[in-house]
């Protein structure tokens, strides 16, 4: 196990690479000087001279990719062209609405998802299957912020009981306001991640309810809820958990969108800003954040299975 | 008569849609306390579902009980309700499967799925489930209960696994056991002893069994009765001894008459050079890197054989034993880790495959799995003329010579415009047949082609190889698992075990006096020796 | 007679309900798209006198801040909305496919591919997106190749995992043993069997990529701002949302439901093409 855990750990690494030098290329590949597009239409030379020099452009490529890894290598995501402030410590503040946006968004998430498509696999077929498939099926079609516009017109503007936007920290404003707050963009951004796990949790399902050992099962006289539960649902964990990691992607993407609705200070309106300004060293350094944790919540993810499925042993 | 079930007149109906109408009917059979019942047939008859319906574990949304009852411990099983059959189930009466891998849930410990059983069907607290658990695996003879009530499916060997099943079955003593195959997945040794254990118990404790098998020489090992199901209805009942010494219908007798013989028929030595030459080939599986070195099998260890043409060479063995190794490397499906390959004195067994594509039309091979050899997207003819356009044959000489070859193995050439699944398995493994002649090879390799065939099927596939064989003076390498096939088609047998040739000779040698111990328990192991 | 067969798939799939209402309603939003400048006003054309007004007599939409029909931007902005879709579907499918049949059979470049796919797939699609676009600058084509690069992975992944099952096949060993050269391997047996899989993630790309571009649009790093695609229309009305949600609304529902027929259509084909590939996608 240890020694599994370890090597699945450096399998990391070539990802993380690839990513690494796909975020650094997409600047330097990218059509005309670098330091010109990001300085922006109204710049003067000496503005592109002073951006290039900041992002060594002037080197060889060669030696400017080494010496950005060597700096990412001691945690050094490089800095703002605008602000001057390190990318590390505006992730730094910025991190703490993105982070609790999403874990609400993963419980509440899984909570509503799994026993919904267990459900809809256990009465595969049936009119409570079909609601819950369409259900899916709308949940992926329904862009974000549309979404978002539709429950703040509802809940925000006509019905009045919720805030419109912002973000109330809980260590700040105490729990009501943070949770408040936070009731919205959580649904918002669910809605698509709960449409994803409840169609894997159903499809899983059903494919486990076809196994030999469910016959077992009611060879030996067990109702079907004590199938469900102890044989089906144990046997669809892995797959279900995968997708629970795969589907961070999706709500990175979310996270991005619904903190533009809901005007919440994190990670996504960093990024959007930073990108609007141009700022490339902070949006070079977000996507390598992200990517690193989506990296990582998958690789626990993995290490996790044994824990699911015995025949899994490293 | 102390009839424990009884089936009267039963009619189970398929879906509107299938090709016939039944998938049993108007099945009476009866089993009565202390009597092992087989219920025989190919695919097809029924048997199976017959059990499935007792047990009222058929899939339900495709078939529905139309006529009849089933009557069991007082109750009309077709009558009662769902909460009331489940009591029934597993403690009354108990099941076990074919193929005992997918029958246990493979995250859940052995242990625990037999002591769920005792959780649901009676009152006892856990360590008294334990110690029954215990109880009811040394009665199936599991080496060291306590441990591998701890084990994961995975962790056992195939005959450890049926025995869980059986424990578990059994550990609530019900009066009736449903076998359905039990043994068939099974490797020959381990099914004896497995059959053994089945017949033993049942004397032990009186128990009704209602045993489905396809396979005669099984029946004559462990039947008391016998009722033997062709598409789906009864053709004939009897005692064991009476259906096997005078059948009475014509689908019983042929069913008998189909099952190989142990003994060889006299073969004549064959004196030619051969054409297929194995000499000491090895092959490993998996690969041995910095974090593990325990993974590695070696699927043939120095395995040597040679082939000459009118020969059909037998490789014996198990499951595990490396045989289909030996038969993909010699096609060069696979690549030998060393040793040589010679067909017709060229060393086949390191070139790439620009150098290989001309060797190709010698050696040909023919799969098990008739369902899976043929690209169901091309029709049969595309699939036969492929070899030889590949060659540069002309489509017309192609297509001339491809259906002059489905005569030759049995189908009619009008047929040449089908798809695969417009035909039989048996007609499958014809096209397959007609296939590899279609190269003009001087070697085939048959990989248990007949393995997944009916019997009656079985015994035409085989009398159309060995006609092939003399016609175009073939050099055949057959591999098999079923000891009696091998008895009848080969002239000489390899006995592999774990990737090593263990005994050679010619089948009358090797079916009169086995020499090596495995080669010996082997053909004790073969079902129905006394009758067959 | 494999057209035979291919034409009979199409019409049990036409049987599924699901394909053939959501086809249907398809059809009549990519009608409407293309007829659209024959029977509405001017898109562009700015009334100042009636700014943010209402539906109703101002137009069935209402109008924009600037005066502008609201209904006849939706109506055409649907052209654009479908081109990318249909585009992204179009060019991921391309590059996916042949990667992936490379990386399957291919053994030496199955590693480096992969690598490369499991990199693309750890970055966020649309952060990846926004920051193609702002680099290179927004116009139709950009956007098209930045919603392709993160869509290719999945692509790839499910090509090449047919491939390495299909080649396990007794059939495709058959065919080796009959001397069959590599292209026509893959060309005879092992492509056509992932054309299914393929239509049925074609649709799902389609429907992902019109949603993509919405996003990107609504975030201001997507097409260029004065052409009136959906993603477009929806950012120029956040402004005033509170006063006039109609311009968010109408667009977005529009979006929706052509989103939402492209999935059902997606689905259906997946239950009735190949119950087997279910398991291979989503």
């Amino acid at each position: 196990m240890f020694v599994y855990t370890i090597k699945r750990a450096l399998m990391t690494i070539p990802v993380i690479l690839v990513v690494a030098l796909f975020v650094f290329l997409l600047l330097r590949l990218s059509p005309g000087d670098p330091a010109a597009v990001i300085a922006g239409d109204y710049a003067t030379a000496e503005d592109v001279a002073r951006i290039r020099e900041k992002l060594g452009l002037s080197e060889p490529i060669v030696v400017q990719f080494a010496s950005w890894v060597g700096a990412l290598l001691q945690g050094d995501f490089g800095t703002s062209i605008f602000s001057s402030k390190p990318v590390t410590e505006l992730i730094k503040q910025r991190l703490e609405p993105t982070l609790l946006l999403a874990s609400c968004t993963i419980i509440f998430s899984v909570i509503v998802a799994v026993p919904l498509g267990t459900i809809a696999a256990f009465k595969a077929g049936s009119w409570t299957d079909r609601t819950v498939m369409l259900f899916s099926v709308g949940g992926f079609s329904v862009p974000v912020f549309v979404l978002g516009y539709i429950l703040i017109y509802v809940f925000s503007m006509n019905l009045r009981i919720l805030p419109v936007q912002g973000y109330k920290s809980p260590f700040e404003f105490g729990m009501i306001p943070f949770l408040r707050h936070m009731i919205l963009p959580t649904l918002t951004l669910s809605v698509i991640y709960i449409a994803l796990l409840a169609r894997m949790t159903r499809a899983s399902v059903i494919e486990v309810l076809e196994e030999d050992y469910i016959r077992t099962a009611r060879a030996k006289g067990l109702s079907e809820t004590k199938i469900l539960m102890r044989h089906a649902l144990r046997n669809a964990a892995v797959p279900i958990v995968t997708v629970i990691g795969l589907g961070i992607a999706l709500l990175i993407g979310g996270v991005v969108v619904t903190e533009s609705v809901y005007n919440i200070p994190g990670l996504g309106r960093l990024v959007l800003d930073a990108v609007l300004a141009r700022d490339y060293p902070i949006i070079q350094g977000l996507i390598l954040f992200f990517s690193l944790v989506y990296v990582l919540l998958n690789l626990l993810i993995d290490l996790a299975y044994t824990f699911f499925d015995p025949r899994i042993k490293y | 008569m102390n009839k424990l079930l009884e089936i009267k007149g039963l009619t189970v109906t398929l879906p509107s849609k299938s090709d016939r109408k039944y998938a049993i009917s108007d099945v009476s059979i009866s089993v009565e306390k202390n009597e092992i019942l087989c219920v025989v047939g190919e695919s097809g008859s029924g048997k199976s579902v017959t059990a499935f319906t007792v047990m009222g574990i058929h899939d339900k949304r495709a078939l529905t009980i139309s006529k009849g009852e089933i009557l069991f411990d007082g109750y009309d099983l077709t009558k009662i309700g769902e909460d009331q059959f489940r009591k029934f189930r597993g403690k009354k009466m108990a099941m076990i499967f074919q193929e005992p891998m997918t029958a246990l849930n493979p995250v859940m410990k052995v242990g625990e799925q037999i002591t769920e059983i005792l959780e649901i069907h009676t009152d006892l607290g856990p360590s008294k489930r334990k110690s029954k658990a215990i109880e009811a695996m040394e009665n199936v003879k599991l080496p060291d209960p306590e441990k591998i009530f701890h084990s994961y499916p995975h962790e056992l060997s195939g005959g450890q696994r049926q025995r869980i099943m059986i424990a578990m079955a059994l550990v609530l003593e019900p009066d009736l056991l449903i076998a359905d195959e039990p043994t068939t997945a099974l490797d020959v040794t381990t099914q004896a002893t497995i059959l053994e254990l089945i017949k033993e118990i049942q004397v032990r404790r009186g128990m009704g069994v209602l045993f489905i098998t396809h396979d005669f020489g099984v029946v004559a090992d462990i039947a008391d009765r016998v009722v033997v199901m062709q598409h789906g209805i009864v053709v004939e009942q009897d005692r064991v001894n009476q259906i096997l010494a005078h059948p009475q219908h014509e689908y019983t007798k042929m069913l008998i008459g189909s099952v190989p013989s142990m003994v060889p028929p006299q073969k004549k030595s064959i004196d030619v050079q051969a054409v297929l030459e194995l000499t000491e080939i090895n092959k490993s599986f998996g690969k041995s890197s910095l974090f593990r070195k325990d993974r590695i099998v070696n699927a043939a260890n120095k395995v040597s054989l040679k082939v000459a043409p009118g020969e059909t060479l037998g490789i014996v063995g198990e499951s595990g034993s490396g045989k289909s190794t030996v038969a993909r490397c010699a096609i060069r499906l696979i690549e030998p880790d060393s040793g040589s390959i010679l067909v017709k004195d060229i060393d086949i067994a390191k070139l790439r495959e620009s150098g290989l594509r001309y060797l190709r039309r010698e050696i040909q091979i023919v799969f098990q799995d008739p369902y899976r050899s043929l690209n169901p997207r091309r029709t049969v003819g595309q699939s036969i003329v492929e070899g030889p356009m590949n060659f540069g044959q002309t489509e017309e000489a192609a297509v001339r010579k491809a259906k002059e070859l489905m005569e030759i193995v049995g189908l009619k050439p009008d047929t040449f415009n089908r798809f695969p699944h417009q035909f039989s398995g048996g007609q499958r493994q014809r096209i397959c047949i007609a296939r590899a002649l279609a190269m003009e090879p001087s070697i085939l390799i048959a990989d248990e082609a007949v393995s997944a065939l009916d019997v009656s099927v079985q015994a035409q596939v085989l009398e159309l190889l060995e006609n092939i064989k003399k016609q175009f003076s073939l050099a055949v390498l057959f591999i098999t698992h079923d000891l009696r096939v091998a008895a009848q088609i080969c002239d000489n047998i390899v006995v592999m075990k774990k990737g090593a040739v263990v005994e050679f000779g010619s089948t009358h040698e090797i079916y009169t006096q086995p020499k090596h111990t495995y080669t010996q328990a082997l053909l004790q192991s073969a079902p129905g020796q006394k009758y067959f | 007679m494999e057209n035979h067969v291919e034409s009979s798939a199409f019409d049990i799939a036409w049987k599924n309900r699901n394909v053939s209402i959501g086809l249907s309603v398809l059809l009549i939003i990519i009608v409407l798209a293309l007829i659209g400048p024959i029977f509405t006003k001017d898109p562009f054309s700015l009334s100042p006198m009636s700014r943010l007004k209402p539906p109703g007599d101002f137009g069935l939409f209402g109008t924009d801040q600037l005066g502008r029909d609201v209904f006849s931007r939706v109506v055409n902005g649907g052209r654009i909305s479908l081109t990318v879709g249909l585009s992204v579907a179009v060019f991921a499918i391309l590059v996916g496919t042949i990667l992936g049949l490379i990386a399957g059979y291919v053994r030496a470049l199955d590693s480096i591919i992969m690598r490369v796919m499991d990199g693309l797939m750890a970055i966020p699609a649309i952060l990846l997106a926004i920051a193609m676009i702002s680099l290179s600058g927004a116009s139709l084509a950009t956007v098209i190749a930045a919603i392709v690069i993160p869509e290719v992975p999945r692509v790839v992944r499910l090509v090449r995992s047919v491939v390495l099952t299909v080649r396990e096949e007794p059939y495709v060993e058959a065919a080796i043993s009959v001397g069959t050269p590599v292209h026509l391997i893959m060309h005879r047996h092992i492509l056509p069997n992932t054309i299914a899989a393929l239509i049925v993630q074609a649709t799902y790309i389609c429907g992902s990529a019109m949603l993509t571009e919405a996003i990107l649009g609504f975030l201001g790093a997507g097409i260029p701002p004065e052409i009136p695609s959906w993603g477009n229309i929806m950012s120029e009305g956040r402004t005033f949302f509170q006063l006039t949600p109609w311009i968010i609304f109408f667009p977005g529902i529009a979006l929706a439901v052509t989103v939402l027929s492209v999935n059902i259509v997606g689905d259906g084909l997946r239950d009735t093409l190949d119950p087997r590939i279910a398991r291979s996608l989503k």
